[in-house]
Parts: structure tokens; sequence; C-alpha cells
């Protein structure tokens, strides 16, 4: 097989798309472990959620492709906004009802939990828009979609590719964390957060409200998992009650490899599983004979077996002994 | 004998005796009962016998889980694999239609059903210790999402990989088992009619895993499963095994996972990957959940219940709700079909059983104390047992947290 330059930066470019949504949805999952050690389960499935209610809202807005440039625009902010508060009170009100009792359970209560609201919600995503595949409703134009900046901005002669979609992806995404940042970093809220994390009880006599700083952790995350699901439907052009499941174990993969509870190692292990996805889904036929995409989930569940078994701290955590 | 030997002999013991004939009695009319309810299936024309033969494999299922995460206290959310693998074993071995057979890798003498089941639980148990060596250093919840993994890829791998497993078509004509001759002309037979035969073989096998589980559950490593889930670092200044304790966990319960897969195969006579995605693990974990983690008569109600909602209550409760939808002129309830519901059953038995019972509805005593830490009771039912402590057949200190 001749290296195809061309190819490997094309789909590396595909990779780091996938990868700010994939960091998005890590981030929920990070946050909630690093402050309750809950694997949060549902977390893929608040994602899922968020995808079908902007498919709701846009639905129900009647704006489409064909309405103005500025009106589909402001579309997509307020879709973006939308969902994000709806995933993230979903989130809060889902630690309300079925976590928050278990803050003192073996680890093992709220993980069980978490597995019996991520059915429950699955179900009711069937009950919304069924159990097939859906489409959005059209609301990005078809030229915006193949769009190239590169040859149409830029006037490059190129093969490659960078589309308006993509920049909205991760023009999208990039915001977001930076205002994250802040947010965890520089305000008092954050701050109560991560002395929250660091150590409850503690946290607790300084005169921290932990179950608030708990509850903002749910709501953040959920908020960003309702961003990728606004951003993963009208990127991927489709949506399904099960997309949750497995983006949400790429997501909590991505998680674990930057190390569980690692803000930016969420990120980055976002981006290293979105680039290993599309590897996968582009130069699997030519590695292994017959191989083809459809052995991608594979490929990122055994990358996740392999780290949870021989470097369960991951890249950018820390080893933590258990405690007696 | 105790009755010969008065020392030893206490009110309490006597009335355990009481307790233990009675719940041999009650043991034996449930099975009588059980056993004879084809005929009154027939009689009444209820006919559902085919449903209750998947219910059976699923109870194998949850027993065998019961052993992983109920004794052991091993999160084991890929369950489902052990199931794929034993299902495939056997249409592996059996199938004229299996690679393996066609291209003569397999003896004549294992292609029979019952060969095949007995490789089958073999096959499992070594994949069981082969997912085992890896997570043995794996805290609980990491455990659950490793043994996930493993459960997606799988079958996964059953899809993909078509050339040697059919892809998403399967394998099919798999063998059943042989007919058993009677005296005269009869002989009891498995084909696709006979579900009578199906039920009572199935029954016999559930009979027989559940005695080889309670005994197991009995005996030193059974105890050592107890002690390893309660305290593993007690267990290990004991002189438990850790690593040994563990992996016979993972084995066992892997086998009867490839046991009833393999059953499962010989019974519908085909195997594709749709079968065993992961809401199978999710239902499995469900029904142990419900009826009480370790407790192994609490699994099998347990397992009963979710199980006969699932396939049979479902739907036989679809006609009365879309009468009273007629009478109330509602129309979700006259269009609505309870068979969509069954994740939010499962979802919602997982989350009430965690927030309001979370050792199920049949607790075993000791898991029960486990699961909640915080109250007195642990202490007043330590103070109750330690008459037991000194006697020799009871579970020493180091098993209790």
């Amino acid at each position: 097989m001749d290296f195809d330059a061309n190819l490997f930066t094309q789909v590396l470019i595909i990779g780091i798309t996938y990868g700010a949504m994939i960091a998005l949805i890590a981030l929920g999952y990070t946050l909630v472990y690093g402050i309750i050690e809950l694997i949060n389960f549902a977390h893929g499935e608040v994602f899922m959620m968020g995808a079908f209610f902007t498919m709701q809202i846009v639905a129900w807005a009647g704006i489409t492709s064909d309405s103005s440039g500025a009106a589909i625009l402001a579309m997509l902010l307020v879709a973006l906004v939308l969902a994000m508060a709806f995933s993230g009170i979903l989130n809060l009100v889902i630690d309300r009802v079925a976590y928050r009792r278990l803050r003192n359970a073996p680890r093992l209560a709220p993980l069980i939990a978490a597995i019996g609201v991520s059915f429950i919600l699955q179900n009711l995503a069937i009950y919304w828009l069924g159990s097939n595949p859906v489409t959005p409703p059209s609301l990005i134009p078809l030229e915006f979609r193949s769009f190239n900046i590169l040859t149409q901005w830029f006037g490059l002669e190129t093969p490659l590719r960078i589309r308006l979609l993509d920049l909205f992806v991760v023009g999208a995404t990039l915001p977001i964390l930076l205002g994250l940042s802040w947010f965890v970093f520089r305000t008092r809220t954050g701050a109560a957060m991560r002395a929250t994390a660091q150590d409850r009880e503690a946290a607790a006599l300084m005169g921290i409200d932990v179950n608030r700083a708990i509850g903002v952790a749910f709501l953040l995350g959920g908020a960003l998992a309702g961003a990728a699901g606004m951003i993963a439907v009208y990127y991927l052009n489709s949506g399904r009650f099960q997309m949750g499941f497995q983006y949400g174990l790429y997501a909590f993969t991505a998680a674990v490899l930057g190390g569980i509870g690692n803000l930016t190692g969420a990120v980055l292990g976002g981006f290293v599983i979105g680039i290993v996805w599309a590897m996968s889904d582009g130069f699997m036929k030519e590695l292994v004979g017959g191989w083809g995409a459809q052995w991608t989930p594979s490929v990122i569940f055994g990358l996740l077996v392999l780290v949870m078994i021989f470097r369960p701290s991951g890249l950018l955590g820390e080893q933590t002994p258990d405690k007696v | 004998m105790a009755t010969t030997f008065p020392i030893g002999e206490t009110m309490r013991e006597r009335r355990e005796q009481r307790e233990g004939q009675r719940r041999f009695l009650v043991a034996v009319l449930v099975v009588v009962v059980v056993a004879l309810s084809p005929f009154v299936d027939s009689a009444l024309g209820i006919n559902r016998l085919g449903s209750w033969i998947p219910i059976f494999v699923f109870l194998l299922l949850a027993m065998g889980l019961n052993i992983v995460v109920g004794y052991a206290g091993l999160l084991d959310l890929g369950y489902v694999a052990f199931f794929v693998i034993g299902a495939y074993s056997c249409a592996f071995l059996t199938s004229p239609s299996s690679i393996f057979v066609r291209n003569g890798l397999v003896p004549e003498f294992l292609q029979g059903f019952w060969p095949a089941m007995a490789v089958s639980w073999a096959v499992a148990a070594v994949f069981g210790v082969l997912l085992g060596i890896p997570v043995l250093r794996l805290r609980g919840d990491y455990l659950a999402i490793v043994t996930l993994g493993f459960g997606e890829i799988v079958p996964d791998f059953f899809v993909n990989a078509a050339g040697l497993t059919g892809g998403p078509n399967g394998i099919g004509q798999i063998a059943r088992p042989p007919s058993i001759p009677l005296p005269g002309d009869r002989a009891i037979t498995f084909a696709t009619g006979d579900q009578r035969n199906w039920f009572w073989l199935i029954l016999v096998v559930g009979i027989f895993s559940l005695f080889l589980i309670s005994r197991l559950h009995g005996s030193r490593i059974g105890r050592a499963w107890e002690a390893i889930r309660e305290d593993e670092i007690a267990a290990t200044s004991m002189g438990v095994d850790l690593v040994k304790t563990k992996l016979w966990a993972f084995a066992l319960g892997a086998s009867f996972s490839g046991f009833a897969g393999s059953i499962y195969a010989g019974y519908i006579t085909v195997v594709y990957p749709d079968q065993f995605q992961f809401s199978v693990s999710v239902i499995i974990l469900a029904m142990v959940i419900l009826g009480g983690l370790g407790n192994i008569y609490g699994v099998i109600v347990g397992g009963v219940i979710i199980q006969s909602f699932d396939r049979i209550l479902a739907e036989e409760l679809n006609r009365p709700l879309h009468w009273l939808g007629d009478r109330l002129n509602l129309p979700v309830l006259q269009e609505h079909d309870l068979q969509s519901d069954r994740f939010l059953i499962f979802g919602l038995a997982l989350v009430l059983m965690m927030l309001l019972r979370p050792a199920g509805l049949f607790p075993n005593r000791r898991r029960d104390a486990e699961l909640e830490p915080e109250s007195d009771d642990i202490a007043t039912a330590e103070d109750q047992q330690l008459y037991d402590v000194r006697r020799e057949n009871k579970p020493a200190l180091g098993e209790r947290a």
C-alpha cells in the first residue's frame, strides 16, 4: 500500500471534527467522575436526548434550509443554546432523582442505577421519535455541506477538503471548551467544584455547599452533552435512540484515555479517539484484507479494554491507589 | 446425626432443622407443580410452553451471573459474551453449514448435541478465565466497563467475521438432542413440535444447575467468594487466594452462560448475532438484582417476574389495555403496545431496586448487611451471629465485613 499523504491528511481532518464532538461528551463523564467517582452510564443518553430535542425544536420553529441565511444562523445558535439547557437540566434531574440518595452507598449501586436510567431514557426516546434512524429537519443548506473552504475561500489547488460544516463543528466546540475552562478555573463556583472533587468532607467543613457543587457538575456535563447532541445531529445528519450508547462509550474511552477526572485529558482523549475513529474508518480496509469500517466499534472498544487494564489512570491522570 | 447427639443440640438447631425440612418440601412441591404444568397448559388451551422454554434458559443465565455478581461481587456487564460463545460453539460443532464441519475439522463423535454442549460449557469457561486474568486487579466500576467492552466486541466479531460465522445471518441447522428410546416403540424426541419434552429437558438441566450452584455456594470456594466480595483486603489477610477465587467465579459463571447458550442454540437451531445485544446482559442483571443479589432462590423468582412480563404478560395485557382504551375513548391506550415498554420496565426495575431495596426483593441476609453499611442493624446482626462463630461448619469471622 502506498502512503497517500492527501488521504491521510483528509482523514486527519475528519478525525479532528469527530474528536471535537467526542471531547464535548467526554468532558461530561470526567466532570461527574472527578467529583463523585461515578461512571454516569446514562451520559450517552443525555447526549442522545439533546440530539432529539434539537430535531424537535427545529421542526417546531419551522425554519428550513430555504429560509434566509440570517434566520438559519440564528436558528442554529438558538438550537445550540436550548439543547444545552435541556440536556443540562435533564442531567441535573437525573442526579436528583436517581443518584443523590446513593451518594454513600457502595460504588456499584449508583452505577447500576445509571444503567437503569440509560435504559429508561432510550425507551422514552423510542416513544418520542421511534426506533428507526431519523433524519433531522433540513436546516443546513446543501451548499454549506459541500462548500470547501480551502478552494473556495483561499483559492488553493488541492484535493483536500475542509467544509463549512467541519468549521461549524470545531467553531461551535472551541468557545464552549474555553468557556468551560474559564468557569472551572476562574469562578468561585468552579473553585467550589474543584474543592469538592478533592475532598468532599473537607470542602463541606469549609462552608462549601457540596450538593450544589455536584449539581453544577451534572448541569455543566449535561449542557456539554446537549451541545454535542445538537452538533452531531447536523454533522452526521441522522439520529437514533441507540446513538447515545455507541458515542457515549467512545467518549468514555476518551475520558479514560485522558485520565478520568482530568478536563484537559478528556479533550485530548476526545481528539485521539476521533482520529482513531476516522483512521479506522479510512484505512482498515487497506491494512487488513477484507476488514472495513464496520470494525471501528471493535477497535475503539478494544482500545477501551486495553487502556483500562494497562493504564487505568490514563495518559494524563495520576496514579491513585485504592483506599482501604 | 444431630438427633442422636444431644450435646450439640439446641432449640435453635432443632428449629433450623425443621425449617430445612419445610424448605425441602416446598422445593419438591414447586418442582412437581412446574413439571406438571405442561399438562395444565394444554388442558386449558393456554399454549404458552414456547414462551417458558426461553424463560428457563434466561433463568439459567441469571443463576450463572449470580455467581459472578451476587456471590463474588464482580459486576459483569458483558455476560452476554459467554452466551454468544456457548451458542456459537454448539453451532460450529454440530451445524453442517459451519466452516469447521465442512472442512472436516470436527471429529464425528463431537457432532452430536450432547458432546457439543459439554464442549460449549468448557469453551465458555476458558473464555471466562481469559477475560478474568487481565481484569483481576481492577476495581469494581472499571471491571464493569471492561466486561462491557468485552461483551460488545464478541458479538461484533460474530457479525463482522462473516467468513467464519456466517455474518448477520448466523448459522442454522444446529443439531438437536438425539431421541431417547423408551420400552415399546415409543421414544422421547426433541423435534420442533415436542415442546413438552424440551420443557422437561430444560427443567432437569435447570434443577441440576441449581443443585450444583447451591452446593458450590456452601463450599469452601463459595465462602471465599463471599469473603472477597465483602472485603478483599480482609479476605486476603485471612488466607483467601484472590487470584484463584476470582478466576473460579469468572470460569464457573461463564460456563453456565455457555451451557445456556448451547441449549438455546439446540432449541431454536439457529444462531445469529442480533440475539445477543448489550440489552441481554442488562436484562439478566435486572433479573439478578430484582430477586436479590446472592440469593439464588430470589434470583429465580426475580427472573420469572422480569421474564414473564417480557415474554408473556406484555403481550397478554395488551388486549385488556386496548379494551380499556376503547371504553375510555383514549387513543393513547388503544394504540399502545406494552411490548414497546420493555426497556422502560427493566430500567425502572434497576433504578427503583437500587433506591428502595438495594438487596433485592428476597435479600441474602449477609449481602443485605453489606449494602447498608451505615445502619446499626449490622451490629445487632453480628451480635446474634456471634454464637454461630463457634460452630465448625458455619462461616468464619473473616467472611463478614
